[in-house]
């Protein structure tokens, strides 16, 4: 009995929020890793584009509630996703148009590029404070918990409770499902193939008669759908605040570099990975040990590797370890 | 000869535009300015050396101010007895330890350097160094921690005048500039600034969380200026008269004395934070002058002429011998310690240490639109960057303003879209900063004042 | 007329100098061209020219018949011209067929009968079509990129030093894969260093001087022609 409350215990405690967390870095981390493969620089406004997604979404979930609209038991965000996703590839191209496209043509170094998208990052940061502010907002609604701690405790019987908040089953699931669709579209159709052509020999794809533009068109669509979705269903398990949005770069680049840039089956891997080293590094396992080992061993400490405030440390170590000693990544993506 | 009036005609504006502030707005905000610009300018050298000269891209400057700025509180905050007391022998313990496990693993690496247990070792110390270390670090941090929270609650420092702090600063900013340099140096230029940015978010995450170090977000407070205080330069004499002398003529004209000795308050009172301010501009300005001539004379060394060759060929540079990843990681630290000392300099300014406020936009994102709107590759560019967009940056609240109301005048005072836009003015100055930045590298991509393309 | 044909090409890099001036070259169905010449003499230019890839200053480019001076490279693909790049001429990240594949990127049809085809000229990469090219040797690589090349169903096919770095018997192989794709009246122009094995299969040969025309014939008379042979052949 006390091994299965220990289970419990780090699957309630650890597993689904990793899972969960990881979800959310997986899918930025597949948008890092397109952008990177296929328009090849490193995107510096990732965190903000996910932000203004989810800035759509947010405005757009409140004006359904002023309305009276809702989803069922379901957030009403999630009906928000397409015209969100919508207006993020319309901002994305737009910023393709006047701003990427230019470096892109004259074929500057990719370290250009990485600076333009600092630029880019510093106006979308502000357009999105101009419109939504940089307060925190929650736009969470519907029923909150899909298993409650005591209905499982009442259920089985343990004295540790599971609790699976439908925020968390819903990033699980559209998780899978969007990624799932992603892969089939990348390896399975004609325009998935010509675009993994383009992002791995461009002067080749183009003597094949790949269309650039229309790659480069395909690439902002998958990446207007990924960030928004990741944004909003990051918004959705915490809550909506574009500072935090920002900082969520970091991590989701750690994730594609992990996995390997360019590589975005690495990076959907990789988010887990980090997910779950932040996770499971700084995790107390006091009581997890309590209920394992016979009563004379108890520890008394937290039993806790690293303290909570060094979450980001964790993740940013991993990569420093990584570049360290397998700088392509560990799953592999285009060598450095 | 054209490039020298153009340096010209830009400085002057900049200083007209400082002086304009003074003018409309006030003295004390005018100097404000001036000294973050300066402060500024030491920055942009230090990012200038190691992209302008090498080509490093270093998004890690928000970690080397932070070190600076950690290297002012340890310099000029007095050692707290009580803590050291309570937890200074477990805390010097464990540094040893540190200290003596680096050396350890170097040594294991060396020796074991053809055999497979080599990973295990390493790893195996690492772990028992961690555990050690965190079972005698543990109590004495708490210990520390536990002492006049409210007030210390760290060890505090050396209590030496704040000024040693900024070589101090530029030391330690080399010292962890050495560790990064060795670990990420040899990353192609986009992982460098991924991989220095994350770095710079761990130190500062460090100093965040490490109370016993710097009391962490708790703040430090009350650092020893190395110029006078306002209220001791109001309470003497000889300042007084100073002010009562410069301010003869619009005095004289007050005939009642009572009135006139409240108009003299009131600018004594003024002159004394303009008066503190300029001193500081003075030291600051003295660095950034030491600064300048050294980079202006390294740059013009065979040493410079070394660096841009490796910078604009590095496989021809390689192939004639230049070793150039020692050069990289010289001139990468040598840029980062100059970022050091630009972060002691900002305490100093401030008189007060917040971790909490490093946040990579401030101090790194805006520092490297200063060297690209500046000038990559040339001093006084660089400089001039800082000045231009740290003026922006902080005149754009009132500019957005400006137009806001002039745009919406037709537009009711109750008008949701006006107090809206009013409420966000603060936010323009991403907007104008980052529209600068996307302008000047598509037109300008060289920057303000471009390098000089042929040096003698 | 020849079926392929550049004349009288000028061209050069960017505002760089000529690389080529003058230069004609002209190829027909079935037979195959070698263009010879020392190092720098505008051999691969002349032939990036024939494909797009410089701006030409003067002088023009015919596909039977038609001119197509100045039409983009993706156009001239169009048109049935392939190329093979001398290096990085394969998808390493991708399977063979999926190389294949996107080497039939303009075709609308199935693919299922060219794709035979190609399996027929190259037994081996049907062997290897699910693996990554990547993973394959240097002489199966060249062999991809090939069938690449071939599943447009060109009517030119351009190599550029198709056996550079590969082993002295892998080049037996590819020269005969090049006779056996002549075979299915394809026009072929290639750029060799290893100009007495090149001119052994080839028809017809051109000897490249500093971006001209220096010498031309058919393969055995530029191998029997005494002066060729001392510049250029090394005996």
């Amino acid at each position: 009995m006390d091994f299965i409350n220990a289970i419990v215990l780090l699957l309630n405690y650890t597993v689904i929020p990793a899972l969960t967390y990881g979800s959310q870095l997986a899918l930025g981390a597949i948008f890092v890793t397109l952008v990177y493969g296929i328009l090849r620089f490193a995107n510096f406004a990732t965190g903000d584009m996910m932000s203004f997604g989810t800035m759509v979404a947010v405005l757009i979930t409140f004006y359904f509630q002023s309305l009276g609209i809702s989803f069922g038991f379901l957030p009403t965000a999630l009906l928000t996703i397409p015209p969100a996703i919508l207006a993020m590839i319309f901002y994305m191209l737009f910023i393709d148009k006047f701003v990427f496209s230019y470096y892109r043509v004259k074929k500057s170094p990719p370290v250009q590029l990485a600076m333009v998208s600092v630029g880019v990052m510093f106006v979308t940061q502000a357009i999105i404070r101009i419109i939504i502010g940089p307060f925190d907002r929650r736009f969470f609604d519907g029923e909150k918990f899909i298993l409650k701690a005591n209905e499982f405790r009442e259920m089985t019987g343990l004295n540790e409770g599971l609790t699976i908040k439908s925020t968390q089953a819903i990033t699980i699931f559209v998780t899978v499902l969007v990624v799932s669709i992603m892969f089939w579209f990348l390896n399975r159709t004609k325009t998935g193939t010509s675009m993994r052509a383009y992002s791995d020999n461009e002067d080749l794809a183009l003597l094949s008669g790949i269309d650039p533009k229309k790659v480069v068109l395909i690439t902002w669509i998958i990446a207007g759908i990924l960030a928004t979705i990741g944004g909003v269903l990051y918004g959705l398990d915490k809550s909506y605040r574009p500072f935090v949005y920002f900082n969520n770069m970091l991590p989701i680049f750690a994730a594609a570099i992990v996995g390997g840039i360019g590589n975005p089956f690495g990076a959907f891997l990789g988010g887990y990975v980090i997910a779950f080293a932040e996770i499971l590094v700084t995790y107390a396992y006091k009581k997890f040990f309590a209920y394992l080992l016979p009563e004379f061993m108890e520890p008394d400490s937290l039993m806790q590797l690293l303290s909570t405030d060094y979450k980001f440390a964790v993740s940013f170590s991993i990569l420093v370890i990584v570049l360290l000693f397998r700088p392509s990544g560990i799953f592999k993506g285009k060598t450095l | 000869m054209m490039q020298h009036k153009n340096i010209i005609a830009a400085y002057s504006i900049m200083i007209l535009l400082i002086i304009a502030v003074g003018v409309l707005q006030s003295w004390t905000i005018a100097l404000t300015i001036l000294n973050y610009c300066l402060i500024s300018a030491v920055m942009t050298i230090g990012a200038n050396i190691q992209w302008g000269y090498a080509g490093l891209i270093n998004f890690g400057i928000m970690g080397y101010t932070a070190l600076g700025g950690l290297a002012a509180v340890l310099v000029n905050v007095p050692p707290v007895k009580e803590a050291w007391k309570a937890g200074g022998s477990g805390m010097v313990v464990s540094l040893i330890l540190i200290i003596s496990g680096v050396y350890i693993i170097r040594t294991v690496l060396r020796k074991f350097e053809n055999s497979k247990k080599r990973n295990y070792i390493v790893a195996a110390i690492i772990i028992i160094g961690f555990v050690t270390i965190r079972y005698i670090s543990g109590p004495a941090i708490e210990n520390i921690e536990a002492v006049d929270p409210a007030k210390t609650g760290f060890l505090g420092g050396l209590g030496l005048p704040i000024i040693f702090s900024w070589i101090v600063g530029g030391l330690f900013a080399a010292g962890i500039a050495f560790i990064v340099g060795k670990i990420a140096l040899g990353l192609r230029a986009d992982y460098l600034a991924i991989a220095t940015l994350l770095i710079a978010e761990i130190i500062v995450s460090i100093i965040k969380h490490e109370d016993w170090l710097a009391r962490g977000v708790k703040n430090v407070i009350g650092l020893k200026r190395p110029v006078p205080y306002e209220v001791d330069l109001q309470g003497s004499t000889w300042f007084i008269d100073l002010v009562e002398k410069f301010h003869s003529k619009k005095l004289d004209l007050i005939t009642s004395l009572s009135e006139r000795q409240d108009v003299l308050n009131q600018l004594v009172i003024d002159a004394s934070s303009v008066y503190v301010k300029l001193c500081l501009a003075g030291l600051f300005l003295t660095v950034v002058i030491i600064l300048l001539i050294l980079t202006q004379k390294a740059l013009y060394s065979p040493w410079g002429r070394k660096m841009r060759a490796i910078r604009d060929n590095e496989v021809a540079a390689n192939a004639m011998g230049k070793n150039v990843v020692k050069e990289h990681l010289l001139i990468f630290i040598l840029g980062s310690a100059i970022v050091g000392i630009a972060g002691a300099m900002m305490v100093t300014n401030d008189g007060l240490f917040t971790p909490g406020s490093y946040r990579p936009m401030r101090y790194t994102f805006v520092i490297w639109v200063m060297v690209i709107v500046g000038g990559t590759g040339n001093n006084f560019g660089a400089i001039l960057g800082g000045f231009v967009v740290w003026f922006l940056w902080v005149e754009a609240a009132p500019i957005a303003l400006f137009f806001i109301n002039f745009f919406t005048a037709h537009l009711d005072e109750t008008n949701a879209v006006k107090q809206h836009l009013i409420q966000s003015a603060a936010y323009f100055r991403f907007l104008l900063v980052g529209i600068g930045l996307l302008i000047i590298m598509r037109y300008r991509p060289k920057g303000l004042i471009p390098e000089k393309i042929n040096i003698k | 007329m020849a079926f392929f044909e550049g004349s009288k090409m000028t061209a050069g890099y960017g505002d760089g100098p000529d690389i080529i001036s003058s230069c004609t070259i002209n190829v027909d169905k079935g037979e195959i061209v070698a263009i010879l010449g020392p190092n720098g003499a505008g051999k691969s230019t002349a032939m990036k020219t024939m494909l797009g890839l410089l701006n030409l200053k003067s002088g023009s480019v015919l596909i039977n018949g038609e001119d197509i001076t100045n039409l983009s490279p993706q156009d001239r693909v169009k048109k049935g011209i392939s190329f093979v790049p001398q290096s990085k001429n394969v998808f390493a990240e991708l399977t063979v067929k999926e190389n294949l594949e996107v080497g039939a990127f303009l075709r609308t049809d199935k693919l299922d009968k060219i794709l035979n085809d190609i399996y027929d000229l190259f037994p081996i990469l049907k062997e290897k079509q699910s693996q990554i090219v990547g993973e394959l040797s240097g002489g199966q690589r060249q062999q991809v990129a090939l069938g690449r090349a071939l599943m447009i169903k060109p009517s030119v096919l351009m190599l550029d030093e198709p056996t550079a770095g590969v082993s002295p018997i892998v080049m037996d192989e590819l020269f005969e894969h090049i006779i056996k794709v002549k075979k299915t009246n394809v026009a072929i122009i290639m750029v060799e260093q290893n100009a007495k094995q090149a001119l052994s299969i080839s028809d017809r040969g051109y000897v490249l001087v500093t971006g001209q025309n220096k010498f031309e014939g058919s393969g055995n008379e530029l191998l029997n022609d005494p002066e060729v042979r001392r510049s250029f052949l090394g005996a």
